[in-house]
């Protein structure tokens, strides 16, 4: 199959340009809604999945779980630095749970969550954070390319490994995880735009979580909504609420059907809020202030959930009980293996740069060797 | 040259149909020195991809193409217009492999047509190999002959180790007696040739320089210097061996490149060259470099770049007395 040839390229791409140019009247329309869409609390809730909706809700709060232990573990020296993703848990779990086994994840820096939602050991997840190994985990194992933390760098990845999986006849849909900030990135627009050239089978997760580091929103783009940048591209653009993980994972579901059956990229913004700081290096304090987070807090992800099945009976007491317990079980396990000191071989530092050593780090690798031996004696 | 590295992309995708091309304009076109040309034709648009106009976009895709098991050539068209794709080739080609401690290596070949002497205008000339080799996880290659452009070029796709693939584009136009349906066997990557043995003086240098030296050494006869001249042929990993051997034997070296002498390769050479031979050196090891200035415009261009001329009084120098 080639290029031209992929299910929906779109027939405005022909060789032969039409003799003036004229927009494009053949596309479905790319503007998103002005107003996130939202299930939970409205009459689309009608339609939950309640076997999904419950297991959304056991992850929901064992994520939040995992952010509350991975961030004492930072506290406790055990982690190098976590971020955060408390009030973000519902863009997560969603985006795990919206992929096939045979789909890639690519996550941020901050997505460790989503990684383990999708089944990742959490100490795998971890390993990057406590400065151990930068990857902790086998990314063809788990179908999840390593933790990225230069700023969308790993979209184009994405975009490369759907497309090689199509062209292989491969089914396979990569979800690519990015934040507000990094939409300002050159590979951000080069991504999407080799994504919709490609009609490749990927699907963008921005979660716009107001700020990076401490620069807002306003400040990073002039757009009216970080969706709208999909039409530039000449793909769909979806504007979601991220704290509405019914609503996300709708959303999600469809754009993954969408690269799944030929129909090409979908651009995703989840409006959503980093109810913490940015790291433990960061004072929030500085650039926000309380009353913004407490109205964020209102709008918490695990509680909308909670509410929405409690009050239309698919959740009750023991239920909730139980998801906390299974949370217990994972965070203790956490706590316990994360506080188990690594044991590093610092001879590993001259393996796997290349396949065959050089004689450049043979020679580097005897001097450690001889230090390492001195130190001993 | 411009034929073999053609050719040995075309060999290397009907033998192994991973191997897929990309950049801006390899496909009908056949890239812009035409090295790429009838590939799209033989394999198809899938397996010789023309992409948009995006370096960081080009290879950020290839990653994830190798990824997936794939095994991307990219093009980067000209030197100075590789520098997009820096974070790309830094932050993940370079590093792949060892962040994932093994796991996942990414067998990417990025050719890179470099050097000046050809008329370019800004930003078409620069030697950029510096850069590449202060890389950790990059092998870097750059051949000076036909036979070495199919033979390193074959070897660098079959690699799984990136490879940035430095092609001397002023002598895509090199003609050789060459035969591509039985192209002649050479020594692989991390291997130095000696191109002329001699015993006054060791010329170290790659890629575009070499003509430049065996002329130079040809020249030299006529002063009563008989120079060798070592080809490197790779960068990185580099042939010390071939190096420190030949230098020992002549006791005088002069290392001769085009890009800038300052923390240029020329530089990490000689010092190993003082760290290895300090007792076999008749004379302080020289370089013949660029200027450490911005390339120069085309008109201008002669004067920078390393000519048999400044060899040849560089060598003179040699006649080193206490």
């Amino acid at each position: 199959m080639t290029v031209q040839e992929l299910p929906g390229a779109g027939a405005s791409h022909r060789s032969t340009p039409p003799p003036a140019w004229s927009p494009r009247t053949d596309a479905a329309p790319l503007l998103p809604d002005p107003e996130p869409y939202r299930v939970l609390g409205t009459a689309a809730a009608d339609k939950l999945d309640p076997e999904l909706m419950r297991r959304c809700y056991t992850e929901l709060v064992r994520g939040r779980r995992y952010n509350a232990q991975a961030t004492a573990l930072t506290r406790q020296g055990r982690l190098a630095v976590y971020p955060s993703t408390v009030g973000q848990e519902a863009c997560e779990i969603a985006a795990a749970l919206v992929l096939e086994e045979q789909d890639w994840l690519f996550p941020s820096y901050r997505d460790t969550l989503a990684a383990v939602a999708r089944g990742l050991d959490p100490v795998q997840a971890l390993t990057l954070l406590r400065g151990d190994w930068h990857t902790g985990y086998d990314p063809r194992e788990h179908r999840i390319a390593p933790l990225s933390t230069p700023l969308a760098t790993q979209l184009p990845h994405a975009v490369g490994l759907a497309h090689a999986a199509r062209l292989r006849g491969d089914d396979v849909v990569a979800l690519a995880m990015v934040g507000d900030g990094g939409t300002s990135e050159g590979d951000f627009h080069e991504a999407l735009n080799f994504a919709a050239v490609w009609q490749a089978p990927v699907v963008f997760l921005v979660q716009n979580n107001g700020f990076a580091i401490s620069v807002p929103l306003a400040k990073q783009t002039a757009a009216p909504t970080l969706a709208h940048k999909a039409v530039g591209y000449g793909m769909p653009g979806r504007l979601v609420d991220g704290n509405d993980v019914a609503a996300m994972h709708e959303v999600l579901a469809e754009a993954v059907q969408r690269a799944r059956s030929g129909g090409g990229p979908t651009l995703i913004e989840a409006v959503t809020y980093r109810i913490e700081a940015h790291t433990n290096a960061d004072d929030a304090t500085r650039y926000r202030g309380d009353a913004e987070v407490e109205a964020w807090k209102a709008h918490d992800p695990v509680d909308l959930l909670e509410r929405e099945l409690t009050a239309r009976g698919l959740l009750d007491e023991a239920g909730i009980q139980e998801a906390k317990a299974a949370a217990e079980v994972m965070a203790a396990s956490l706590r316990e293996r994360m506080n188990a000191e690594p044991v590093l071989n610092p001879m590993d530092l001259f393996e796997n740069v290349y396949a065959r050593q050089t004689g450049r780090l043979r020679e580097q690798a005897e001097m450690l060797r001889a230090e390492l031996e001195a130190e001993e004696q | 040259m411009a034929q073999a590295l053609g050719r040995a992309m075309r060999d290397a995708m009907a033998e192994d149909p991973t191997v897929h091309v990309m950049g801006e304009d390899v496909g009908a076109l056949g890239g812009v020195f035409r090295i790429t040309d009838g590939l799209a034709k033989e394999f198809g648009e899938d397996r010789c991809t023309d992409t948009p106009l995006a370096e960081a976009g080009i290879l950020g895709a290839a990653v994830g193409m190798a990824m997936y098991g794939l095994r991307p050539v990219v093009e980067m068209q000209f030197d100075a217009f590789a520098y997009p794709a820096f974070e790309q080739l830094i932050s993940h080609v370079a590093k792949m492999r060892n962040r994932t401690r093994g796991a996942m290596p990414l067998p990417i070949t990025i050719r890179v047509p470099y050097g000046g002497g050809i008329g370019g205008v800004e930003h078409h000339s620069d030697s950029s190999e510096a850069y590449y080799v202060a890389t950790p996880g990059l092998h870097v290659v750059t051949p000076a002959t036909v036979e070495d452009a199919y033979g390193l070029l074959r070897e660098s796709i079959a690699s799984d180790d990136p490879v940035v693939f430095l092609e001397p584009k002023r002598l895509y136009w090199s003609k050789a007696d060459w035969n591509p349906d039985s192209p002649a066997a050479v020594p692989g990557i991390g291997n130095a040739l000696v191109r002329k043995a001699g015993t006054s003086a060791t010329l170290i240098t790659y890629g575009p320089s070499l003509p430049v030296c065996l002329e130079a050494a040809e020249a030299a006869r006529e002063e009563g210097w008989d120079l060798e001249v070592v080809d490197l042929r790779s960068l990185v990993p580099f042939d010390e061996d071939t190096v420190v051997a030949s230098v020992r034997r002549t006791g005088r070296a002069v290392v001769v490149h085009e890009a800038n002498g300052f923390g240029g390769p020329g530089a990490e050479l000689v010092a190993r060259i003082q760290e290895k031979c300090f007792h076999h050196l008749e004379a302080p090891v020289l370089r013949v470099t660029g200027f450490d200035i911005p390339y120069p415009p085309p008109m201008l261009e002669k004067h920078h770049l390393p000519g048999v001329d400044r060899i040849l009084d560089t060598v003179a120098r040699l006649q080193w007395e206490n």
